[in-house]
């Protein structure tokens, strides 16, 4: 049952191989057989689960189902739901019952799917290993010793070893495409303003977004079907008409331009991943694309860029943990700000304390110039870039990480070269466009991704590249041994 | 040394608004203490604000009565700081381009008028309110106010005097009324400022170092505390000191002002876009319909009752200072058929006396347009003068009854026009005061008024004063 995809899993419970119920309870039985030894789970909501089960089976059985109804997922837990504990990985919010849905969990509930839990998460979403989780690490499913990426490690872990058939993620910075890439899942980062950001906890507001994780193209496919759509809620949310995502999936991809830019090809990235991504590269040229040398000339500016502007949203995102209202208190403040200073010191941990003061320091009076205006006219040179290169082409092709998953505790320490990873990620957060990493092979029996990047809005045609990839390899299909 | 004050105003004026600037919780004043705070004024994590349209439109329309620029593109900003009411741990506030650049505005002091420069107005949210007692020695936050939307008008420092300021105080607080974008309610916070005040010497081309004074919410208050902090600068500088730059508090059971902060404890605020609004673009088509459907603005108002009524400035302005107060001066002209001079004087004089005795607004008057006409039709078609006139005001006040006729009526006040009565009593009068009229006639002209009143009286004040005074200048000569 939990080798399936997602329209597998349709048509077995459409034609009742087995309920909802069943195929949860399945996966809840894994959740606890490997849940613990991954950490990929902050809460297990097992009573919503078989609750939400019973009725998709009701709604299955009277016909009133639709596509994805009783097929369970998890959510980060950066997403609130109501009546869940919503922690965002952090002690801060260790003791927060969140008292309403998220749009995205609003939406999966009401598209009848079931919720297995809360996953794990690099604390506010701040990190690319998922060391920096109050409730400790998440192990990759392909090598324990390595990290699953961050900061959707929780989600990308327990769907590459099949607790989940698909799950929600939120990228920042490459917070879904790096750890799809390290564990061998697709996983999508759509066009800003795509998936509501209402009821995501905020890290850094014009750059995060929400977005599907799974084995497969049509699987996100179908997930983004979900997520996706204008809500009033969310003043930066596109009115966009509603697209149905599989549509396109089985166009072909002759003629398709995929523009490779010199400068993700360079220094920083492994040669063994280099190896294995030109020959990933190549499939799609035998599938029929035309491949064409592309520049990308600020991609260096990206890190910086966005190690400015991140912050600097987060910095101000985070005030209102401040202990007043919600969230962690320090005990017997002696005064307000005793209560605000212990409060924090105490309830974010080292990686949320080093952004809030970079993010304060970017903003100060007298730097403010120097650093965030000067970071936002870099963005807009970076996003110039993409405008040029889509162009010439209709899509960019290139690592989605430097490396593969890397041990854990390596990089932690190091918080410059921890953030150099997401050196071909973060750039696409910046210009706001659509971007997935597809399964590409393994270097060292570690999982590589390819990144697709796309146009404003053309996650359909990033898709449908990505399925036809999908079927010339099998990489999206393989499993951990351990987790069969 | 002859010292000039310098003034600026930033005046807090809250919009009347259904609904919050970012949320759709209410925004009614005196509900038990967060029961009008929902998800997004809690600032819980994860909400995002959304821009109450409303709002954009209010705004727009006073820059459109102040002559301004309404920009066709602003943007919120987020202005940091730590503080238990405020629940976001910052305030959305409109910082580098504000909603209105760039206006005026008119207001008259002893009869001469001025022209005040308004830089700029901005929309921002209003934070909670720290409740200090009943808790223990513990505070209380309500976050009833959080998010209620705010209009921030900051003058150029063009005024000279507390009396200036006071006059901008009151015309704007009148104009905002007019537009109906503000209750007005001091009382309840909705119209509020700070003012920044400097002295520097008679002459001098640069300002003096300025303070800013807080917590101004009355325009006895916003007096008092200029005046206050005018004296105590000069004091400060002729004992050869310096003004420190600092936030100074009014007290007003003290009448003091006094240090909250000077400049090195500010805040630095670090502002920058709010990344969860998009800059807010307004269309000359939105501007255009709200223009067409502007009301008479005070300025046009007092400009037209000049001309139409033939009114004195003082009189035109005092009239036009509020749209209620306006509205039923030309009721009363319209239904009354009389002098609108006349008119003026009663809506000036005594029912504002009346008014104030009883502490009411014009709205809340026990004597409506129509029965102060009805009165004043009668003091021109001679039935009553003047004076019997006040009476029957009173009268109908007081609730004895409903119309001034009903009232002459039964109390017989009707004004006696036959000659041959007031003859009469003209005789009467000049033949019981031989020694007056002896004094009279020996050159005492003045007496003249002795012999008109002693005649009023008389006739209990019914007595046309006209045709007394006729009938006596005849029999006197």
């Amino acid at each position: 049952m939990h080798n399936k995809t997602l329209t597998e899993l349709r048509k077995a419970l459409h034609q009742r191989e087995y309920s909802s119920v069943e195929l949860t309870r399945h996966f809840l039985e894994r959740i606890e057989r490997y849940g613990i030894q991954l950490n990929s789970f902050i809460t297990v909501t097992t009573d919503i689960a078989l609750a939400q089960a019973q009725i998709a089976d009701k709604c299955l059985q009277s016909g009133n189902a639709g596509p994805l109804t009783g097929i369970p997922l998890t959510h980060k837990d950066i997403f609130c739901t109501n009546g869940v504990k919503t922690s965002c990985g952090s002690k801060m919010l260790d003791n927060f019952i969140a008292p309403y849905n998220a749009t995205v969990v609003e939406k999966c509930q009401a598209a009848g799917m079931v919720m297995l839990g809360k996953t794990n998460m690099d604390e506010f979403a701040m990190g690319s290993s998922n060391e920096t989780s109050f409730y400790g690490p998440v192990k990759n499913p392909w090598d324990t010793q390595t990290v699953p990426g961050g900061s959707s490690g929780g989600s990308t872990a327990s769907v590459a070893a099949h607790l989940t058939p698909v799950a929600t993620g939120t990228d920042t910075g490459g917070s879904i495409r790096q750890p799809a890439a390290f564990c061998g899942l697709t996983g999508l980062k759509p066009t800003y303003g795509l998936v509501s950001r209402y009821g995501m906890i905020a890290f850094a507001s014009s750059l995060d977004q929400g977005g599907p994780i799974g084995h497969s193209a049509e699987d996100i496919a179908l997930l983004l079907n979900v997520m996706a759509g204008f809500d009033k809620r969310d003043s930066t949310s596109l009115e966009h008409p509603q697209e149905n995502y599989t549509t396109h999936l089985n166009d072909s991809i002759k003629g398709l331009k995929i523009g490779l830019p010199k400068e993700y090809f360079g220094e920083g990235l492994d040669a063994q991943v280099g190896k294995q991504l030109d020959v990933a590269i190549k499939e799609l040229e035998n599938a029929g694309a035309t491949l064409h040398d592309i520049q990308l000339p600020h991609t260096y500016l990206a890190v910086p860029t966005y190690y400015i502007i991140a912050p600097a949203e987060c910095s101000s995102n985070l005030s209102r943990f401040d202990g007043v209202r919600f969230g962690h208190r320090c005990d017997n403040p002696q005064d307000l700000m005793d209560l605000y200073k212990r409060s924090r010191a105490e309830g974010f941990g080292a990686e949320v304390k080093r952004r809030i003061m970079i993010g304060t320091y970017a903003l100060s009076a007298g730097y403010y110039d120097a650093y965030y205006l000067k970071a936002q006219q870099i963005r807009r040179l970076i996003s110039n870039d993409f405008t040029e290169a889509f162009k010439q082409v209709d899509m960019i092709a290139g690592p989605t990480t430097p490396t593969t998953a890397f041990k854990m505790g390596e990089k932690i320490d190091d918080p410059v070269t921890m953030y150099l990873n997401d050196i071909y990620t973060n750039a696409i957060n910046l210009a706001g466009l659509p971007a997935l990493s597809v399964p590409a092979g393994f270097v060292n029996q570690h999982p590589i991704g390819l990144h697709l990047i796309g146009n404003y809005l053309k996650e359909s045609r990033l898709l449908n590249v990505a399925h036809q990839y999908q079927q010339c390899t099998d990489w999206h299909k393989a499993t951990p041994p351990n987790f069969v | 040394m002859t010292w000039e004050t310098v003034i600026g105003l930033e005046i807090h004026t809250q919009l009347a608004t259904k609904s919050k600037i970012f949320s759709g919780a209410s925004t009614a004043y005196g509900a038990t203490p967060n029961t009008q705070a929902c998800a997004v004024d809690l600032g819980l994590p994860g909400v995002l604000p959304v821009i109450n349209e409303e709002v954009v439109r209010m705004a727009a329309k006073f820059g459109l009565a102040i002559g301004a620029e309404v920009a066709p593109r602003s943007v919120f900003a987020r202005k940091n700081y730590f503080y238990p009411d405020l629940p976001k741990g910052y305030q959305i506030s409109q910082y580098e381009l504000p909603i209105v650049n760039e206006g005026q505005l008119q207001i008259e002091v002893d009869d001469k008028e001025k022209t005040i420069a308004i830089t700029r107005a901005h929309l921002e949210e209003d934070a909670g309110k720290s409740l200090h007692e009943d808790f223990q020695g513990s505070s209380g936050i309500d976050l009833n106010r959080a998010g209620t939307p705010l209009l921030e008008i900051v003058s150029e420092p063009d005024m000279r005097s507390a009396k200036e300021a006071v006059a901008y105080m009151k015309k704007m607080h009148s104009l905002v009324r007019y537009l109906e974008i503000s209750d007005g309610n001091m009382q309840e916070g909705s119209f509020r400022c700070d003012a920044n005040v400097s002295v520097r010497p008679q002459g001098q081309k640069e300002f003096g170092t300025r303070t800013e004074l807080k917590n101004l919410n009355s325009f006895k208050f916003i007096e008092k505390a200029i005046n206050f902090e005018i004296e105590r600068q000069i004091d400060v500088l002729e004992g050869g000191g310096s003004v420190t730059q600092e936030t100074r508090l009014y007290d007003a059971e003290k009448n003091e002002t006094r240090s909250m902060r000077t400049k090195e404890e500010a805040n630095d605020y670090r502002y920058f876009p709010d990344p969860d609004l998009l800059p807010v673009m307004i269309e000359s088509a939105f501007l255009e319909q709200i223009k067409t459907n502007l009301p008479e603005l005070p300025d046009e108002k007092k400009q037209r009752f000049m001309q139409q009524y033939n009114l004195s400035l003082y009189d035109a302005s005092t009239l036009t200072s509020s749209r209620e107060l306006a509205d039923y001066f030309e009721k009363t002209v319209k239904a009354s058929n009389s002098e609108a001079k006349l008119c003026a004087n009663w809506v000036m004089g005594d029912l504002t006396a009346f008014l104030n005795k009883n502490n009411l607004e014009i709205t809340d008057s026990k004597v409506s347009a129509t029965q102060l006409a009805g009165i004043l039709r009668r003091i021109t078609d001679k039935t009553i003068s003047g004076k019997i006139a006040k009476q029957v005001f009173d009268a109908i006040w007081k609730g004895e009854g409903d119309d001034a006729d009903t009232i002459i009526e039964k109390r017989g006040l009707k004004q006696v026009t036959d000659s041959s009565a007031i003859e009469k009593l003209v005789d009467e009068v000049i033949t019981n005061n031989p020694k007056q009229l002896a004094d009279y006639k020996g050159g005492k002209e003045k007496l003249f008024g002795f012999f008109v009143g002693q005649v009023m009286k008389a006739s209990k004040g019914k007595a046309n004063p006209k045709q007394v005074n006729e009938l006596l200048k005849q029999k006197l000569l």
